[in-house]
């Protein structure tokens, strides 16, 4: 066994692609399957390097980055999160917007295409699945919106709290919530997209959801990590963001 | 800071449904678990390997796995989900009764599997004494086997709230983290933690590590009593 691992990291050492470069992405949930697009189209520039992502809270990711954990770049629901870890000497540069999330109500089995939040109150509407607001972003925003709908009393009973925005679109996906207040960029990609209703949430109702990545301190001298941020603003990326429902900073939000 | 020191309303809620569903879930498997440890113990059925095998198959399984399966099979279009919704009972997922019920499946193995060792080690000597003096099934059941089998009904029952106090995965998957209802110590520590509030963290965990330490002590101390009580 010793052995073999012994000749297997020689046989790495000495490889051709020895050259190849690695990062590792943290990043929210809500970019799930829109990250996966972009990266996919990075990877293509990019033969021989390797992008890995891991999708999360970004809550926990900020905690575990404080914490040391290996991740290069760091994209967060909340922009907050990054210009924390900025502060804190534990990034580097600057945080980059790189789009505004909107939230849906969105449901399997009811058509939610002229659902408002005023109508949760309806008898039939069980349960209605949303990201914890204690600390995600999503969550944050949804409970804003109730409130300002002024129906946050009448509907609490009903909510069911997800660790991050996927798991709450889960569990409005499998149908065992009713509704999910959960991201667009969620519901317009490939598991959910055609699966169920939607409308949107005025975003009038709640703060922007404004997100933003950063590269963190142990990525500072990491070309492909720099590369990485660079191609976030390529024309090509911002069609993803687009096609993914995020309103791109410094354009005008297309709903 | 209220009459719970260094614990909030929220702390002191959570740690009262834990209790609530570890002890809920204890006694159903004292009740659950009893029978077929006594099966599994004296059965000379071929099929015992494989049933004792399914039993301890908690013990090994990742907690997603079973959070998964209970998630789907609880939902609107699983066998349980359409057996709940029919009895007019509404679906288990986000409730206390399906924590309830997906503990029992979880902790299952940590009530019987003392049980049925403490039943095996009683051997057939003093129920076959007790049906000569005509005792019946149930009555040797009752007033020989279980006050003989003490020692394993107390390890089994303490082992099988520890294990439910110590659920996390199962609970994260299908709870919903509703306060008062599915959000338990363990997933509030998770929410601490996530939410930056690493003193209420600390003092939680504090709890669950002295509640462990005492939990373990007790079970070792009650083990070797056991073992002196049939020598």
């Amino acid at each position: 066994m010793l052995v073999r691992i012994i000749l297997l990291s020689m046989a790495l050492a000495f490889a051709p692609a020895a050259l190849a470069e690695r990062i590792t992405i943290a990043a929210a949930s809500d970019l799930k399957g829109c990250l996966d697009e972009v990266a996919a189209n990075f990877r293509k520039a990019h033969a021989g390097d390797e992008v890995e992502l891991v999708y999360g809270s970004s809550g926990k990711f900020k905690t575990q980055i404080e914490q040391g954990a290996p991740f290069d770049l760091f994209f967060s629901a909340d922009i907050a999160f990054p210009r924390d870890l900025l502060k804190a000497n534990l990034a580097v540069g600057e945080v980059d917007p790189y789009g505004v999330g909107r939230l849906v109500l969105w449901s399997k089995t009811i058509d939610a295409q002229a659902l408002k939040l005023s109508d949760l109150t309806r008898a039939d509407i069980l349960k209605i699945a949303i990201a914890n607001p204690q600390h995600a972003p999503y969550g944050k925003r949804a409970e804003e919106a109730l409130r300002a709908s002024g129906v946050w009393e009448e509907v609490e009973g009903k909510l069911v709290l997800g660790e991050n925005i996927a798991q709450t679109a889960q569990f409005a996906e499998s149908g065992n919530a009713q509704v999910g207040i959960i991201a667009l960029s969620l519901v317009l990609g490939p598991e959910m997209s055609g699966k169920g209703s939607y409308s949107l949430v005025p975003d009038s109702l709640h703060e922007p959801l404004e997100q933003g990545f950063v590269i963190t301190k142990r990525a500072a001298d990491n070309a492909l990590a720099k590369a990485f941020a660079d191609y976030m603003g390529s024309g090509e990326t911002r069609a993803v963001m687009v096609r993914y429902g995020f309103a791109l900073p410094g354009e005008a939000s297309g709903h | 800071m209220t009459l719970g020191g260094p614990f909030s309303n929220s702390d002191l809620e959570a740690i009262w449904l834990t209790v609530e569903l570890a002890a809920l879930v204890t006694v159903l498997l004292l009740i659950i678990g009893s029978p077929i440890a006594w099966w599994l113990a004296r059965t000379p059925s071929r099929w015992k390997r494989p049933l004792a095998a399914l039993v301890a198959l908690p013990l090994v399984l990742p907690p997603t796995v079973l959070g998964f399966y209970l998630l789907v099979a609880m939902g609107p279009h699983g066998p349980i989900g359409e057996l709940t919704q029919s009895l007019g009972l509404g679906l288990l997922p986000f409730t206390f009764g399906g924590l309830v019920v997906a503990s029992v499946v979880y902790s299952l193995p940590f009530m019987i599997q003392p049980l049925q060792n403490a039943f095996e080690a009683l051997g057939e000597r003093p129920l076959e004494v007790a049906a000569t003096l005509r005792a019946g099934p149930l009555d040797r059941f009752f007033s020989i086997a279980v006050p003989l089998a003490r020692h394993g009904f107390i390890a089994g029952a303490i082992l099988t709230f520890a294990h439910t106090v110590g659920e996390f995965g199962v609970v994260l998957m299908i709870g919903g983290n509703i306060p008062g209802e599915t959000r338990v110590a363990s997933v509030l520590i998770y929410d601490h933690v996530e939410s930056f509030q690493y003193a209420q963290a600390h003092w939680l965990s504090g709890l669950l590590v002295v509640f462990a330490f005492a939990v373990l002590v007790s079970v070792g101390t009650l083990t070797a009593a056991g073992k002196t009580a049939r020598q």
